[in-house]
């Protein structure tokens, strides 16, 4: 395990909103968060990312602190895709993607030819190649979203941390990215970190579930294992059905909600 | 579009996008209008030099030229120091607003320059520089403490409310002090209105250091303020120290403005309007935008000062005042020509 947390408490004030959690991310796999809204999943990632320091405990990444590595270094080694980033006006796809070369490069470095790799290799992954001259701000969001991702990768890290990369997608681009970085996986051995809302989706991708719950974890494992009606129940509030998802087997959550309720409206089971 | 097409161009060394100059292009202009600058700074003012004085020994016109000489290098140096200055700011903010007359810098040198007058009776000019220094430098640390105060610390917006309520209040005092004070306005009124006239080589050579390490410390940071644009999250994320990268550029804002404020007096508008020009001709990063932006600031500054002194015979309007006169048309010239670019 590359990256851990060791009974790490996190949060902006006195009061923590992760609350002594201890984790470990498996190597060259694809990890998703899950979690009702305030669970602490985002608060988590950035404990995870060295943006928040914590109350206690640690986050580990190769065997050190986080916290007490060189940030340019930890910069090279592990990647950072916040949920809501700029995009300096006018700037074009090629320009903010070789801004992720910035751990790579010293202050005074020229461009090497290095770097001109690292980002012809992202936008290829990424399939934005055809947009490298285009201007970001007239792309589609989804387009700017692969822009993101392939910024991430021009800055070569083993691992990759994504805040809610689908947030504002569209379901269809919402698949397409998260292929993307599926893809990711099988072709560079990235080992991915990722906060989804949509548990569907999560379940679908993720080789390993976190479901966090009130600042602390409240399962992990598979997401066979840990998707069932009763933990959706009590992660998310939420009184659901848990199916077999037809296409690709992982479990399919499909609320019922209060108008479908047996007891509620008994002819509603026929509709 | 092939791969290599791609790779042919780099990222830092090439500005695409639609209606943008290339480098090479704007800086040729920028050579050009810094010679007609420099040309018209020592040629022309109350009295019209002919050229071929600069060498006819002992002529009235070198005589002249000996005082504009140094006038010349003041406004060259101020200009690019001011937007710098502006430029930096406008990127550790990410506001397309900030300036060092906007964020209360000015206001807080001339007031701390004021005080040295007025209170301490200083009459030297290395005493005045770190006064500036002083000035500028608690302002910063003002503005940007009132300015975190509440939820979400510094934004940008509570910045520059915070900094024109500094400017506003400490300009009052300013003018307080001014008013109860005849000797100190006596000495200072020329200079509170931002002047570059009137300075001998002293003056300039005492600031030059401090300059170039301001300089120095900001232009280094192009790089840094390019990750910064990208937000403090994702900046962090590539392995940036924000806090350390804030304070080492502010630092350089300090100096620059603080400098030029002791030397010159507050000429505002330069570090507004000059970075803003350069995006619109060569796009937001800074790695282009801060040496350009400090080429094109020293031309407007002494284009300003020019017209400032034959504008209205037989006195000078200052440069302060001039810098907006003659900026705003510029300016308005550049938005109507292409979108301002943003940060």
């Amino acid at each position: 395990m590359r990256l851990a947390a060791e009974s790490v408490s996190l949060g902006y004030g006195a009061d923590p909103i992760v609350d002594e959690v201890s984790l470990e991310i498996p190597d060259g796999l694809t990890t998703v968060i899950v979690g009702a809204n305030g669970c602490g999943k985002s608060t988590l990632l950035r404990g995870m990312a060295r943006l928040l320091r914590p109350i206690s405990g640690q986050v580990v990444l190769d065997g050190k602190a986080v916290h007490k590595q060189p940030t340019r270094a930890v910069a090279k080694t592990l990647g950072l895709m916040p949920q809501s980033p700029i995009a300096p006006e006018g700037i074009t796809v090629v320009d903010l993607v070789g801004r992720g070369r910035q751990p790579h490069r010293g202050a005074l470095q020229r461009w090497s030819p290095a770097d001109d790799a690292a980002v012809a290799e992202a936008l290829e992954l990424t399939s934005t190649l055809d947009l490298a001259d285009r201007v970001v701000d007239e792309l589609s969001g989804g387009q700017r979203q692969r822009v993101w991702v392939a910024m991430a990768l021009a800055q070569q890290t083993d691992l990759l941390l994504l805040d809610e990369p689908t947030t504002f997608l569209d379901v269809a681009h919402q698949i397409d990215l998260l292929d993307l970085l599926h893809g990711l996986r099988e072709t560079r051995g990235t080992t991915v970190v990722m906060v989804l809302h949509d548990l569907n989706l999560a379940a679908r991708y993720a080789d390993h579930l976190i479901a966090m719950s009130g600042g602390r974890i409240a399962a992990t494992g598979k997401p066979a294992d840990v998707v069932t009606a009763e933990r959706v129940e009590s992660v998310f509030g939420l009184e659901a059905q848990v199916i077999s998802d037809p296409v690709s087997g992982t479990p399919l959550v499909v609320p019922i909600g209060r108008h479908h309720r047996p007891a509620a409206h008994p002819h509603a089971q026929g509709a | 579009m092939t791969l290599t097409t791609t790779l042919d161009r780099t990222p830092a060394a090439d500005p695409r996008g639609r209606g943008r100059s290339s480098v090479p292009r704007v800086a040729l202009l920028l050579v050009g209008v810094l010679l007609v600058a420099v040309v018209a700074s020592m040629l022309i003012g109350a009295k019209l030099v002919s050229p071929l004085d600069l060498w006819r020994e002992g002529s009235v016109g070198q005589g002249i030229l000996e005082t504009r000489i140094p006038r010349t290098v003041l406004g060259l140096l101020a200009g690019a120091a001011l937007a710098l200055a502006g430029a930096c700011l406008q990127g550790l903010t990410r506001n397309p607003l900030a300036d060092p007359g906007l964020l209360g810098l000015n206001s807080g040198a001339t007031f701390a320059m004021v005080l040295a007058v007025s209170v301490f009776g200083i009459g030297s000019l290395n005493a005045y520089l770190w006064f500036g220094f002083a000035g500028a430098a608690i302002a910063a640390v003002l503005v940007h403490t009132v300015a975190s105060f509440g939820s979400g610390g510094a934004t940008p917006a509570k910045l520059v409310l915070a900094g024109a309520a500094l400017a506003a209040g400490v300009s009052s005092w300013t003018t307080a002090v001014l008013l109860t004070d005849k000797a100190t306005f006596d000495v200072i009124r020329l200079w509170q209105v931002g002047t570059i006239g009137g300075r001998g080589w002293d003056i300039v050579v005492t600031g030059l250091p401090f300059l170039a390490v301001g300089a120095l410390l900001t232009l280094v940071g192009a790089r840094t303020l390019d990750t910064l644009a990208l937000g403090d999250d994702l900046a962090r994320g590539l392995g940036r120290r924000t806090g350390i990268d804030r304070a080492v550029i502010g630092l350089g804002v300090v100096l620059l403005t603080g400098t030029a404020t002791a030397l010159c007096g507050p000429i505002g508008f330069v570090g507004l309007i000059v970075p803003h020009m350069v995006r619109v001709m060569v796009g937001s990063a800074y790695t282009r935008v801060l040496p350009l932006s400090a080429g094109f600031g020293a031309a407007l500054t002494l284009l300003a000062d020019v017209v400032g002194r034959v504008i209205w015979p037989p006195s000078e309007i200052q440069v302060g005042v001039m810098a907006a006169v003659v900026g705003v048309p510029v300016f308005v010239f550049f938005l109507r020509r292409g979108r301002m670019a943003g940060l």
